[in-house]
């Protein structure tokens, strides 16, 4: 295996609208900052990969107009997934390894306010069985916590306390939507949104972009003084079917968290993509987090959530952290899909 | 450094304008099958399964790939969607490779579909956006004017594109699976079909398809052990360019031509006309063959149609191309580009059945998308590079 390190990173605020943005007017400064970071040019990246959805641009081929904000001339080695950016960048990995590339740009785009969020997720389930119903993201999302509940899995405290946490925790976070200091008394006073979930339960829409550059061995060192390298990556995708899936648990992430190594060492800071509070826990647990894990020192997902960028951000979030010092092993985690359906794992070391 | 990989199982539907008889999942399943069958595995031998197809509107599900990664045996495994417009089955084909090449796994598969039944592709291409600049052209409006372009600078026969649509339906009609099997087709019922979008008649267009092709790659080391004929991924390469860059020649973009001279350099190839067999190229318009062996630098700029014209791409031409009947005949978008793959590595096992071209050793798969503006290629051969 290559020795690949995370580099560079930068990310756009997390905003409920972009009311006089495009998702290309949201992605050019990302990408800009991202060159200025770095002091890399286009014409440095010998791979680009990008993640974004159809279905929240709201057109066909939405993401090829990413192109105009990378400023693709000459020509470039490019692809591009209709997921995450997360797995943007394991593509872009993957080249890596392949010795196709030494260095790779990594970006992730969404502009969610355009549409109806939580409506629009209906149409990513089974299209013959479950869309039909219309079930919105967020009631499919309270069922998986109703079954929570009452299996005995997490009790809403729980829930509560991982809001707590994270809006804490973004207060430090100038990119992050949703901070401030609550208790768990005061957000179990809430209402119910979808019993049993409350609006802290859910993550906020967000609208946003992030980018990232991979750089491989003498290069990453050039670039970084401390390069966060990429000791495990992976990533498994369940079925949809809610029957034939443990909804109390993601075994998902349990498989690529052993796989990427997770439980080789002590985990310093863990940044989570999980758009729920009890999935947050169940992510948590997956992992096999030690009390001595800083969680979500960003805020998480909770805390400001650009679908398409949201789990690329959180790779950059771990990586800044193992940059500064902070951290010399951190592990970011990425979902799609409902109730957690398909989670990717990546461990990042300072050493 | 990259680990020598093969394709060792090639698996397609039929292609036809409704498949009413299958669901989604039921599609995918149909392909991965047989290429399963062809490779003579089983779903556990698969370590991971990587999926493409184009827009997600073309079916109204969103990521469908979350639904149907059961259908493929995906269920707890590594799984990726890949999406680049219409190069998308030959970018599946180049990601699904790389997942192998670069060490990580062992044996993968990979899976590109569209059913376009389910929904309407020139709706789905044709959204327009408040404050954003929409052509509502569809693609056939979108290309009309490049093939003006081309004419114009090549000095072609207007026939030439005839010419080209009544080869590929010819070819067609040696391959079962093709959408389109047309016994009568001939030059004046082409020549005849409606003007769509001047120069493209009607007979110059793609079908609209429903269809799946699905493929299995290994690595060196468990390939060589096989007794069956495998096809050697030789090379892969992908370029893209911007849509709204003024300097862009449009006509031929300077992508197809860096992707091409990239390819054959991996690729260790000097003379592509010569050294290469056969090629399965993305033609959805009957001109774009002549546009392509120029982009391919098969041929000097503006000769491309004299290819034709002299019948060098012809089935028993001197460079036979779409062998298979091509996007002419069957175009499930979101795979045609994994079909122009897969069927270039058919030709080089051997297993092309009624439309194998005599001896092919390497031939070339093709695919692009956008407003050509996405590129991907590969050379396959029977022998290790």
């Amino acid at each position: 295996m290559r020795e690949v390190a995370v580099v560079g990173f930068t990310q756009s605020p997390s905003v409920r609208r972009e009311p006089n943005r495009n998702e290309i007017e949201i992605l050019i400064p990302v990408i800009q900052a991202l060159r200025e970071q770095t002091g890399l040019s286009s014409k440095d990246f010998d791979f680009i990969c990008s993640g974004s959805s159809d279905y929240l641009a709201g057109q066909s081929f939405a993401f090829v107009s990413g192109l105009d904000a990378v400023g693709a001339w000459p020509p470039v080695c490019e692809s591009h997934v209709e997921m995450d950016g997360a797995w943007a960048l394991y593509e872009a990995w993957v080249k890596i390894q392949m010795g196709y590339a030494d260095t790779a740009l990594v970006y992730g785009f969404g502009k969610p306010s355009m549409g109806d969020l939580p409506l629009t997720m209906a149409l990513q389930l089974d299209p013959y069985m479950m869309m039909p119903l219309w079930p919105d993201a967020i009631s499919i999302a309270g069922l998986q916590a109703r079954h929570c509940i009452e299996s005995g899995v997490l009790r809403p405290e729980d829930m509560a306390a991982a809001a707590v946490r994270d809006r804490a925790n973004a207060k430090s976070n100038p990119n992050a939507q949703v901070k401030g200091d609550f208790s768990v008394k005061q957000l179990l006073a809430e209402p119910f949104l979808v019993n049993p979930l409350r609006k802290s339960d859910c993550a906020p829409i967000s609208d946003g972009a992030s980018a990232i550059v991979l750089a491989a061995g003498d290069r990453a060192r050039k670039l970084r003084d401390r390069p966060a390298w990429i000791r495990g990556i992976e990533h498994i995708c369940e079925p949809m079917d809610f029957g034939v899936r443990d909804l109390g648990r993601s075994r998902s992430t349990e498989i690529a968290a052993r796989k990427a190594g997770v439980s080789n060492d002590k985990i310093d800071v863990a940044e989570l993509s999980a758009p729920f509070t009890h999935q947050e826990i169940l992510v948590e647990r997956a992992l096999g987090l030690s009390q001595k894990t800083k969680v979500n020192p960003s805020g998480g997902a909770l805390a400001g959530n650009p679908m398409m960028a949201v789990g690329l951000s959180r790779i950059g979030e771990s990586a800044s952290r193992i940059w500064s010092g902070e951290a010399d092993r951190a592990v970011a985690h990425a979902t799609s899909g409902p109730c957690l359906q398909q989670n990717l794992v990546c461990v990042l070391e300072g050493n | 450094m990259a680990v020598l990989t093969a394709v060792v199982g090639i698996g397609q539907t039929k292609y036809e304008s409704k498949r009413l008889d299958v669901s989604m999942p039921g599609l995918v399943r149909e392909a991965a099958e047989r290429a399963l069958a062809d490779a003579g595995c089983s779903w556990r031998d698969i370590d991971a399964v990587i999926i493409g197809k184009a827009p997600d509107l073309f079916e109204g599900v969103m990521m469908p790939e979350l639904f149907l990664n059961d259908a493929v045996g995906g269920a707890y495994k590594p799984m990726l969607r890949v999406h680049t417009a219409g190069s998308v089955g030959g970018s599946t084909g180049i990601v699904a490779a790389s997942m192998v090449q670069s060490g990580i796994h062992d044996r993968v598969l990979c899976v590109a579909y569209e059913k376009q039944s389910e929904s309407n592709a020139t709706w789905a291409l044709s959204i327009s956006l408040p404050f954003s600049l929409a052509s509502i052209a569809g693609a056939g409006g979108y290309f009309a004017p490049l093939i003006r372009g081309y004419i114009r600078r090549s000095g072609a026969p207007e026939d030439t594109g005839i010419r080209v649509a009544v080869k590929d339906r010819q070819n067609a009609l040696r391959n079962p699976l093709a959408h389109l099997q047309m016994k009568d087709i001939s030059f004046e019922m082409v020549a005849n079909s409606p003007m769509l979008w001047d120069p493209i008649r009607h007979l110059e267009t793609c079908p609209s398809s429903d269809g799946a092709c699905a493929m299995v790659m290994e690595k060196e080391s468990l390939a060589s052990r096989r007794s069956g004929k495998v096809a050697w991924i030789h090379a892969t390469e992908m370029r893209s360019e911007p849509t709204m860059f003024s300097g862009r020649d449009q006509v031929m973009p300077q992508a197809t031509l860096d992707n091409a001279k990239n390819l054959y350099k991996k690729a260790g190839i000097t003379k592509p006309r010569e050294e290469l067999d056969c090629a399965e190229i993305y033609v959805p318009f009957s001109w774009f063959e002549p546009m392509w062996m120029e982009g391919m630098l098969i041929t000097e700029r503006n000769q491309g149609w004299k290819m034709t014209y002299e019948g060098a791409t012809a089935f028993d031409g001197d460079f036979p191309v779409n062998m298979s009947g091509g996007v002419l005949s069957s175009n499930p978008i979101g795979a045609s580009g994994l079909i122009r793959f897969a069927e270039a590595a058919r030709q080089v096992r051997g297993t092309a059945d009624q439309h194998q071209i005599d001896g092919a050793k390497k031939a070339l798969g093709h695919a692009y998308g956008g407003g050509s503006q996405y590129f991907s290629t590969w050379i396959v051969g029977s022998q290790k590079p």
